[in-house]
């Protein structure tokens, strides 16, 4: 039996780690030695992994054991409602923490060769340990007050990392649009948080006690609860409308892009759906809502990525769109469908930007596609993860990808949900289109170019990601293709999976990778040989311009607000609450002014106002007391 | 007849004096003199009193005050002396240390 205390050190680590080297390097800045930082910043991560790892092995090994928990104290306590700073974990969130911290280790150590030279070495790591302790706090808390302090920590923590170049306004910009779309997801989510308080958490507000009390709140309160902690996700899972941060954060060191963009942090959301399962499973109209979001952002997404040239820009969509498919799983009620796809996603994507930080650095710095193009020998390590990572995104049998995706559109087809399943798979071609397009125009090309040196430490990651990438897939192989789904049995959540037939299975299946066949086809066909950008007719420039989305919001939203805060900050704020303020302290001032007079230090008026105080008192004494 | 009554209304009238004489006059002597005044108002006041209820407990303590009046006058008079070396002035204006201070602005 695995002692549960361990749980808290998992978390505690990295942010003791953070800690450390933030004073470290407040002190020391760059006199200290890389090495230095980079022993206890990855260590931190690499021991949180291993623990994790022997927790998960408990997990394996003993069918009986369904989850552990540790509190370590009680925080609040008002009469009844006891808040403590427990953790807690159960399959799911041991899922979510193996690849958390295995993934997130991989990425620490390429970070350490990405960030080599960087003045900000160990300010970097801090902020890295911080995320790392965040996310998993995020995980592990055993109530949603502890899921929402590791919520706001690591959105935190990416705007701290977004606007890690700081001497760019743009990316400081990058920065607050990622932190304030955030924050407007969190207002919907702390709402409906304080409406489950309200309505269910008369017993306590661990989960277990939640979901004990759900079945006694109104139907309208639990879809309203269930929206608003959706519209969390949203901000937090880059869907529409919320989306618009996430491509803009790829002004990130691209360890960031990885670890935050696309492996951890914006699959919250999903984590955060599945983990009130028992909510979303009461209220099925709001499943189908968040499908339809789900679908409609993965479309949204994989048409503007198909028209970018930036490298990042792509995979940053492409991170959206993979979002979109685990939210439409989510939303029908496949929950281990949905973190099945968050974990082989997290291989793959990943892979692919840190592949894509390889290339970046390689070719010293460029990011357009069709400037990076290069011939395939000259970066082979590169080449053949980075082809794994893109079969697997792409959906290609036997590659992770493959296996995740699929179940979730088997299941919107089951649902019968046939507009979304249309939708994705529609979305699947050009996810196998784009990822294509982007492979082709950079491996394809004749040039050798002298390319900048690339360190061990960036390239032994992809290698171990690649193998993930590769293999994940076959622990959740579904019925008609010989397996047991393993995996959505193992992590034990209330799914509301549908059946089909066999025969109809494989014909889906022969359908998708049918479409993602054409799709690799037709990217080879125009980018393989004379790659060319996108013309500029009318409607590739409404793609490439994203829609107008942003121009959309910035008339909507940051005009409108902007000119509130004009007038707030020139006209309320100084000509009332400045008036206000200093005419009341000088009101005082009068007023003591006036009073003092009185002191003048003649003792003859001091006299003559005891003789004052004797006569009234006289005066009390003789008509008003009886 | 002089009833006791005529006595209080004295006493009054030289209390009042008294009080007028500490709040409007500014040369010290005068203002202990005027104290003065105000401390044989009382003594008056005993003294009628004892008179008509026949009991000579209020002429002790009118004794009292007198032997403590005389003490005071020797003190005051040191005091005065004093406060004239200190300033060459007994104008009761002039020892103002205790006054508030001339208002500095604050904004």
């Amino acid at each position: 039996m695995t002692n549960s205390s361990l749980l808290a050190f998992i978390v505690l680590l990295p942010f003791a780690s953070s800690l450390f080297l933030g004073i470290l390097y407040l002190l020391f800045q760059n006199k200290i030695k890389e090495l230095t930082y980079s022993i206890f910043g990855i260590g931190s991560v690499l021991t949180s992994s291993i623990l994790t790892l022997y927790i998960a092995t408990d997990f394996f090994q003993n069918e009986n054991l369904n989850h552990l928990s540790y509190v370590a104290y009680e925080w609040l306590h008002i009469e009844n409602f006891i808040i403590n700073v427990g953790f807690f974990a159960d399959k799911l969130s041991i899922v979510m923490i193996s690849f958390i911290t295995v993934i997130g280790t991989l990425i620490h150590i390429y970070a350490a060769g990405y960030m080599h030279k960087d003045e900000g070495f160990g300010k970097f790591f801090a902020f890295f340990n911080l995320f790392m302790g965040s996310m998993l706090l995020l995980v592990l808390g055993d109530n949603p007050i502890m899921l929402f302090i590791g919520w706001e920590g690591v959105g935190l923590c990416s705007y701290l990392l977004i606007s890690y170049y700081h001497k760019d306004a743009q990316n400081v910009k990058a920065g607050n649009k990622a932190f304030i779309l955030n924050r407007i997801g969190d207002f919907g989510f702390l709402i409906g948080m304080l409406l489950l308080f309200l309505y269910a958490g008369t017993n306590g507000f661990s989960y277990g006690a939640l979901e004990a009390n759900i079945a006694s709140v109104s139907p309208t309160v639990l879809t309203s609860i269930a929206l608003l902690l959706f519209v969390g996700a949203m901000g937090k899972s880059a869907q529409i409308p919320l989306y618009v941060w996430l491509p803009d954060a790829m002004a990130g060191p691209t360890p960031v892009s990885a670890l935050i963009h696309a492996a951890t942090m914006v699959t919250a959301g999903v984590y955060m759906v599945a983990r009130f399962a028992f909510i979303y499973n009461l209220t099925p109209e709001v499943g189908i809502f968040i499908a339809y979001i789900g679908a409609f952002s993965a479309l949204l997404a994989a048409l503007i990525a198909a028209h970018q040239d930036d490298i990042k820009k792509i995979l940053a969509y492409s991170t959206m769109s993979q979002l979109g498919y685990m939210f439409v799983a989510a939303g029908l009620g496949l929950y281990s469908g949905a973190i099945f796809h968050v974990f082989t996603h997290a291989f793959f994507k990943a892979l692919l930007f840190m592949g894509a930080g390889v290339l970046i650095v390689a070719m010293h710095h460029k990011q357009n596609i069709f400037e990076l193009r290069m011939h395939r020998s000259l970066l082979p390590i590169t080449f053949v993860t980075m082809l794994i990572a893109t079969l697997a995104i792409s959906g290609v049998p036997p590659f992770a990808g493959f296996f995740s995706k699929d179940a979730i559109m088997a299941q919107a087809f089951a649902s019968g949900q046939y507009g979304i399943w249309l939708i994705t798979t529609f979305t699947a071609l050009l996810t196998a289109y784009y990822m294509f397009r982007l492979f082709f125009t950079v491996f394809f090309g004749n040039r050798n170019i002298h390319l900048h040196e690339i360190k061990q430490s960036m390239q032994l990651p992809l290698i171990i990601l690649a193998v993930g990438a590769a293999f994940a897939g076959f622990l959740n192989i579904p019925h008609f293709l010989g397996g047991d789904i393993q995996f959505s049995h193992w992590i034990a959540i209330a799914d509301r999976a549908e059946h089909l037939s066999v025969t109809t299975e494989w014909i889906l299946t022969l359908v998708n990778v049918t479409l993602g066949a054409v799709g690799i086809l037709f990217a080879w066909k125009n980018f393989a040989y004379n790659p060319m950008p996108s013309d500029q007719s009318v409607i590739n420039v409404v793609f490439m311009r994203k829609f107008y989305v942003d121009e959309l919001y910035e008339l909507l939203f940051v005009k409108n607000i902007r000119r509130l805060s004009y007038l707030f900050s020139t006209l309320i704020d100084v000509k009332l609450i400045s008036e206000f303020i200093r005419a009341a302290s000088a009101g005082y001032y009068k007023l003591g002014i006036l009073t003092g007079q009185v002191q003048n230090g003649n003792v003859r008026f001091y006299a003559l106002y005891m003789t004052l105080g004797v006569i009234g008192m006289s005066i009390y004494l003789l008509e008003f007391v009886k | 007849m002089i009833f006791v009554t005529d006595y209080m209304i004295l006493a009054v009238l030289l209390f009042s004096i008294g009080i007028v004489g500490v709040v409007s006059r500014r040369n010290i002597i005068v203002l202990y003199m005027s104290i003065e005044l105000m401390l044989n108002a009382i003594n008056l006041i005993f003294v009628a009193l004892s008179r008509q209820y026949e009991q000579l407990d209020t002429q002790v303590a009118a004794l009292m005050i007198i032997a403590i009046a005389a003490a005071e006058a020797a003190l005051f008079l040191a005091v005065m002396v004093l406060l004239f070396r200190n300033r060459r002035s007994l104008d009761a204006n002039v020892f103002n240390l205790l006054r508030q201070k001339e208002a500095t602005s604050n904004d």
